[in-house]
């Protein structure tokens, strides 16, 4: 595997696992035997075909859903269950909807009972980091689909977790709102490193933010392919390289195995 | 704009009410379709209340001394069907060892109407005011345990996981997250606890009470005194638009944002 030498230590292992559903038309493989690391601070992007399990994926990844084989190691212990070190970006939002969006950002904060001083800080923090401020103590059913997402990214991040874990985040959103929610996602992410598992289905996306990019297949889904994308960031859309890269992509992932 | 219209429905849900009483009345005393015997007049149902607010005649007590019969009985019986039955539906519904060893019980304790259970009260309480409250008890308990729990299996498995991946414990999550869910189904829950708590309230005092406003009805209709029955039947109402009104308000105030 080619590595570049900015590449930090390894954050979670993802050793072999495969994972099946039953259903009465018997066993149904949407995961085969998938093996691969994600690295500190990485951006790494799975992408594939819709309905190729890489939601899926994303819940084994974050301990809620258990692995029918193989298995997931952070920071080199086993994975068995939910955790506060890796929190999740939903593609539903998943906001509680009786909340304000300070109480939804402070949540995670107020459950760990962190003192009163930090969460008030660190909640301000991360608002006025996803360009919420002011919104405060508006509820989710005031804001548009974007300002949602901003709140889930916002209270993902506040509660300090170790890897960042997105659900295609902006999978709902309207095209323009999408296209500056990934502008944005950029931004926040040089502003506050963290390594981020980001799950989507759209090429120009995946080539806008990630590190790397893990092709995903048709199901049961395998691993078809690697890329490291080393574009300057941030990136355009339109550049010769970029476009180059697309095609490659589009075109590997249309290839039939 | 937007005053304007709504003062224009205020005006036609007062002239349907006025519309109401002048049919009433002309059937009654000005036509005379209806004998006063069967149903009294507007008019003299308000003579009644009026001369009913300080006389003891023919029933044994006042109006006032009636209603706060009936609401001292449907009081107790009600917050009582609310303290033990809207945490029983929430433990039913979050843990499911409760589900598994009570749902049962309860299953076959609802099927029974709270009404079958008067004479049995009567014969083991008496015609006091704990016989009556039981009754009214067993008919708000169980629509505040269906709600409740109907409330708490509303939570979405999506919010569950958040608390998860957060580090909340069950119970923290049960807090956090399950109840503020379950709160408009809590509601409606004590709403609907509210009607049925009054129905068996007046069904007791019917069968064996010597106050309240079902025992008012009955008497009623005991000395063929129809404008006593609908003395009642108006008070009843009146004071049950009361209570819900009052338990809508609470329900702005505690539920927030929109929770569906």
């Amino acid at each position: 595997m080619e590595q570049s030498g900015k590449i930090g230590k390894e954050k979670l292992s993802c050793r072999g696992i495969t994972k099946s559903f039953s259903s009465s038309s018997g066993n149904f493989e949407v995961l085969h035997d998938l093996t691969f690391d994600v690295y500190e601070n990485e951006f790494l992007v799975l992408f594939g075909p819709g309905q190729c399990g890489k939601t899926t994926l994303l819940y084994m990844l974050a301990g809620l859903e258990e692995c029918t084989e193989g298995e997931v190691f952070h920071n080199g212990e086993p994975v068995t269950g939910p955790a506060p070190s890796r929190a999740v970006v939903y593609q539903t939002m998943a906001l509680f909807p009786w909340m304000t969006v300070w109480d939804n950002v402070s949540f995670s904060q107020k459950v760990r009972k962190a003192e009163k001083k930090v969460i008030a800080e660190r909640t301000q923090y991360f608002i006025d980091l996803v360009g919420l401020t002011g919104f405060e103590k508006s509820y989710p059913v005031q804001l548009s689909g974007g300002m949602k997402q901003r709140v889930g990214i916002a209270r993902a991040y506040c509660s300090d977790p170790d890897v960042l874990l997105m659900d295609e985040p902006f999978g709902h959103l309207d095209a323009q709102t999408r296209y500056m929610m990934q502008e944005s996602l950029g931004k926040i992410w040089e502003n506050e490193k963290r390594t981020i598992v980001f799950v989507t289905n759209n090429i120009e996306e995946a080539l806008y933010l990630a590190d790397r990019i893990i092709l995903l297949s048709d199901c049961p889904s395998q691993i078809k392919k690697e890329y490291r994308i080393t574009l300057p960031r941030p990136r355009s859309l339109v550049s010769p390289e970029f476009l180059k890269l697309r095609k490659e992509i589009t075109e590997q992932m249309n290839m039939s195995d | 704009m937007k005053k304007k219209s709504k003062l224009k429905f205020q005006i036609i849900s007062i002239i349907s009410l006025i519309a109401f009483f002048a049919i009433w009345q002309l059937l009654t005393d000005v036509y005379r379709v209806i004998p006063s015997t069967m149903l009294p007049s507007p008019v003299k149902v308000l003579q009644t209340i009026g001369m009913k607010w300080s006389v003891k005649k023919p029933d044994g007590s006042t109006l006032p001394q009636h209603i706060l019969a009936s609401l001292q009985v449907s009081g107790l019986g009600f917050c009582l069907g609310a303290v033990i039955g809207v945490p029983l539906g929430v433990i039913m519904a979050w843990w499911e060892k409760a589900d598994l060893s009570l749902k049962p019980v309860f299953d076959f304790v609802r099927t029974i109407p709270p009404i079958a259970w008067i004479p049995i009260m009567i014969v083991l309480l008496g015609i006091g005011v704990v016989a009556k409250a039981s009754i009214v008890f067993l008919s708000a308990f169980i629509p505040c345990v269906i709600n409740s729990y109907t409330g708490i299996k509303a939570t979405k498995t999506v919010h569950i996981w958040v608390a998860q991946t957060f580090g909340g414990s069950k119970t923290r999550t049960l807090f956090k997250v399950a109840i503020p869910t379950a709160l408009p189904y809590i509601f409606t829950g004590l709403k609907v606890s509210l009607n049925s708590s009054w129905g068996a309230l007046v069904a007791a005092e019917m069968l064996g009470s010597a106050s309240g406003l079902g025992y008012m009805i009955q008497m009623g209709r005991l000395l063929s005194r129809a404008d006593l029955i609908v003395v009642g039947m108006i008070v009843i109402g009146i004071i049950g638009t009361i209570l819900s009104a009052f338990l809508d308000s609470l329900e702005k105030i505690v539920v927030k944002g929109e929770v569906r």
